[in-house]
């Protein structure tokens, strides 16, 4: 199955792909809000593809069904988590910077 | 409480439970069965087996929003990484409530969920029938202006 073992490959590294950005994003936004939608598309894209790669490996057996319990506990659990972290950080007086009304973006990343 | 609701919660658990274990004697598939009936009665006596904890009435609906939302979560992931992978950086985050036109907690917090699934956009809190928006871009705020994936939601719920 060498069609199947090269889409597997295609998938996980763009999985693992998206992964590095979602990290160097983290790195690169300037604060708090905009660094979790780095880390969305860790979760989304990342994961989704290594699992669809990973699914392709394993074939028809339980090992899948396992991966897409896998796939929709991140679908359900991440956006709970998202909101409820970027609720807490409201709550707690954290500052969203934002752009100014003329569409200048915001320089000096911390 | 309808019966199919019961029967659905078992039919779930057992499923679950076969998937998890991945043995199939008698003895433990008759385990398996039992755990389930217990969990079914716990819901019962929780009183948490109603439309929410366990929404069977969104199942079919489920197969044209999903793909929808899939198709989104993809296209705004691309569009987050290429904000990223850009030297320049061209971010405008901006704030924005949106009204919601649900009519029920469930499809409230799905269109809430939704909005964070897909990068670029997370919602970060819920008054009344405003969902409080941080957008990465001014154009993703726009996108969730505009209210497409609000009405799918609503159309998604089918009360209306």
């Amino acid at each position: 199955m060498i069609v199947l073992d090269i889409l597997t490959w295609l998938l996980v590294t763009a999985g693992g792909v998206f992964c590095v950005i979602g990290a160097v994003g983290m790195l690169r936004m300037p604060d708090f809000f905009t660094r979790m939608h780095a880390a969305s598309v860790i979760d989304t894209l990342g994961a989704g593809l290594i699992i669809v790669g990973l699914i392709l490996q394993s074939g028809f057996t339980l090992a899948s069904l396992k991966l897409i319990i896998l796939g929709l506990l991140i679908f359900f659990t991440s956006p709970t988590a998202s909101h409820a972290l970027a609720n807490a950080a409201l709550e707690r007086g954290a500052e969203p910077l934002l752009a100014d009304e003329e569409g200048e973006t915001p320089s000096s990343p911390r | 409480m309808s019966p199919y609701r019961s029967i659905s919660v078992i039919a779930t658990l057992f499923l679950f439970w076969v998937v998890m274990s991945g043995f199939f004697t008698p003895f433990l598939l008759t385990m398996g069965l039992l755990s389930a009936g217990a969990v079914l009665w716990f819901a019962h006596r929780m009183d948490v087996m109603d439309h929410e904890g366990h929404p069977i009435h969104l199942g079919k609906n489920a197969f044209t929003y999903w793909p929808w939302l899939l198709k989104e979560i993809v296209k705004s992931a691309w569009e987050v990484s290429r904000i990223i992978v850009n030297p320049a950086l061209p971010i405008s985050p901006t704030m924005l409530r949106v009204k919601t036109t649900q009519k029920t907690p469930v499809g409230q917090v799905t269109y809430a969920n939704s909005i964070t699934l897909t990068p670029g956009t997370i919602s970060v809190a819920i008054a009344g029938d405003e969902i409080l928006v941080h957008a990465l871009t001014r154009e993703g705020a726009q996108g969730v202006a505009d209210g497409d994936m609000d009405r799918r939601v609503t159309a998604f719920e089918g009360l209306s």
